[in-house]
């Protein structure tokens, strides 16, 4: 029953790890893009609900209202007035920049708060578990995240498939010149494709907060679980990346309970296993990596 | 009619100004240990540590197109591998600093053999989750001495300044070797393909550039380089952790350094690696300063002026003092022909 209970944890951690993929896919799959500062951008929006928290005294879920919505906006404008710039001019300005963001945000956070781990409390939620009978218990707030990662999924699953924006998102993933044609603004429209990534890595950098403790250099290790829970669910496919984030989940939850230590590893290595016998990742439209 | 004269012009003026020049530097601080201080001589291996590192991911980013950010995995079973070959196996420490770049080497060849699968921004995150791939593994072998790392203690029998001095004299050859590596490689037919690679893949594949060759060349002997660096930093810190090893700092200086010197060419990392050890000087009382300024002046710099410092003296006044391209030039009246294949540091 232990093990039915890990692999359980496995799956609820999972669901935390697809909403970090979900952002970074998003930006891929629009602009062809990998945004290094993508776990230090989560980072940096869990110490903003820090701040909030702490200056207004909210719950930090209710901090989520303040902080999505300013991580949007920072999106909007970092794309508009700094990474729009580089379009165009090779693979190599966008990587380089975007790293440059994630070694600036990361510096930044240690001068600001220290290197001291934060957490955000919630005010007991974290704790209080729901009982599924004959011993097995999941809590309520990895539950919550699960829930909220699926409930985002299917909601950018809509605005993709059903409004003017997620048709432009697919016209211009598919071919950016022709849809500039057809009078999409690309550059509004990648602004948006950040604005929107970034409001979901709010969301996943909030829950972390809750779930663990965090510190200024936590961000790259959630740029890599991201990017390997996109390999491993398979490129372009948004529900790939839950299964993906379950994969990688399960992995670093299995793995810890073997031997400490060996978590994030097992994560690694299951990650390249997939990678090696089945590179086109688990679920997927048949597109190479690329 | 008669076709123009032309030649192929491969020195600059600068370029043979720069050998004599450069063999001066070179006889000065081979003259060091003689009357400079321990702690200039120290300084030095740092600075000619961080120049390899660049000279190194500039050929594999600015030349190959590798954009990699796991170099930190070489730095660190390079400084992991020395101590093992030294302490473990017997080997005299600096005979192990070379063959701590074979180790980074071999390691190099499987680890492309996954990251080769990726292409631009994500061949960039897989290169850094193999590097943390290799800092846990390290950090979860009892042998290497798990999170809390190991010492050097193969130098321990040798008096200080013997091994200070050799450190220093190991450091300068290394750096000399790298520099004298890259440009000849660059200079060669490889080097040619290499830059036809990184301006068009395609392009070049047609014309008979195995591109795919070229690049695991380029990648493992970048490796080579970094693990021989790797080696030299920690027979100069006496101290390895993984943490530290593998730390994604080497790779953030490294970036830093190469963009805002000049991504592309030679004399760049040399500008850059001055620059940073300039800020980081003036700015060593401010904490993290130093970081986010480098970082803000190589986004500044990608922006505005993606050649770097050196893109900008290059173009104004036209000098290489490391020409590895080919000019074409006309050829007014027979000149005794220039002398080639010569550089150095400026």
């Amino acid at each position: 029953m232990a093990w039915v209970d890990t692999v359980l944890q496995g799956l609820m951690l999972g669901g935390l790890y697809a909403l970090f993929a979900t952002g970074l896919s998003l930006i891929f799959g629009v602009m062809r893009v990998v945004n290094l500062a993508h776990g230090d951008l989560s980072i940096l929006a869990a110490f903003v609900a820090v701040v909030v928290v702490e200056t207004l005294g909210l719950n930090p879920l209710l901090a989520l209202l303040l902080v999505v919505p300013l991580m949007a906006a920072l999106g909007f404008v970092l794309q508009v007035v700094i990474l729009n710039r580089l379009l165009g001019r090779g693979i190599l300005p966008p990587i380089l920049v975007t790293f440059g963001f994630s070694i600036i945000i990361q510096n930044a956070l240690l001068e600001t708060f220290s290197a001291d781990s934060r957490r955000l409390n919630p005010g007991g939620i974290e704790t209080a578990s729901l009982s599924l009978g004959s011993g097995l218990a999941v809590g309520w707030f990895p539950f919550i995240t699960l829930a909220a990662a699926v409930l985002i999924l299917v909601g950018l699953q809509l605005v993709i498939s059903r409004t003017s924006v997620g048709r432009a998102f697919r016209a211009t993933s598919d071919d950016h010149e022709t849809a500039e044609l057809m009078g999409i603004d690309n550059r509004r429209l990648y602004g948006l494709a950040m604005a929107l990534s970034l409001g979901i890595v709010a969301v996943a950098g909030v829950f972390l907060g809750i779930r663990t403790t965090f510190a200024f250099s936590s961000g790259p290790d959630r740029l890599l679980f991201a990017f390997e829970a996109v390999i491993i669910g398979g490129l372009g496919s948004l529900w790939g990346t839950l299964v993906g984030g379950a994969v990688l989940g399960i992995a670093q939850t299995v793995g810890a309970k073997l031997s400490p230590g060996w978590g994030i590893l097992t994560g690694h290595l299951v990650f390249l296993a997939v990678l090696l016998l089945r590179p086109q990742g688990l679920f997927t439209r048949g597109r190479r990596i690329s | 009619m008669e076709p123009a004269a032309v030649r192929i012009e491969r020195t600059t003026r600068a370029s043979r100004i720069g050998a004599v020049g450069g063999a001066l530097v070179l006889i000065v601080l081979l003259s060091l240990p003689a009357w400079g201080d321990p702690s200039t001589m120290r300084l030095l291996v740092e600075f000619i540590a961080l120049l390899v590192l660049a000279q190194m991911w500039n050929l594999l980013a600015g030349y190959a197109g590798l954009v990699s950010i796991g170099q930190q995995a070489y730095v660190g079973l390079g400084g992991y591998a020395l101590v093992v070959v030294a302490d473990d196996l017997g080997v005299n420490p600096f005979v192990a600093v070379p063959l701590a770049g074979v180790v980074a080497a071999a390691f190099a060849l499987p680890t492309a053999a996954i990251v080769f699968r990726f292409h631009g921004g994500y061949f960039a995150v897989g290169t850094w989750a193999i590097a943390e791939v290799y800092r846990l593994l390290v950090a979860n072998t009892g042998a290497l001495g798990r999170g809390s790392g190991r010492t050097l203690k193969a130098v321990f029998p040798l008096a200080r300044e013997t091994r200070e001095v050799t450190t220093y004299l190991l450091a300068l050859a290394i750096g000399v070797a790298a520099l004298a590596a890259v440009y000849v490689f660059l200079r060669s037919r490889h080097g040619l393909g290499l830059m036809a690679i990184r301006d068009s893949e395609h392009g070049s594949e047609t014309l008979g550039v195995d591109v795919f060759r070229t690049k695991l060349v380029v990648y493992v002997g970048v490796a080579f380089g970094t693990g021989v660096t790797g080696a030299l930093i920690y027979l100069n810190l006496l101290r390895i952790s993984p943490d530290a090893g593998f730390s994604i700092n080497w790779t953030a200086y490294t970036i830093f350094i190469v963009v805002i010197g000049g991504l592309g060419s030679l004399e760049g990392p040399l500008i850059g690696t001055a620059l940073f050890f300039l800020v980081r000087e003036y700015l060593s009382d401010y904490g993290a300063w130093y970081m986010i300024l480098l970082g803000a002046l190589a986004v500044g710099v990608m922006l505005a002026y993606p050649q770097g410092l050196w893109g900008m003296v290059a173009e104004r006044w036209d000098l290489r003092f490391f020409p590895v391209g080919r000019r074409v030039e006309r050829d007014p009246s027979p000149r005794p022909s220039p002398r080639r294949g010569e550089g150095g540091t400026p």
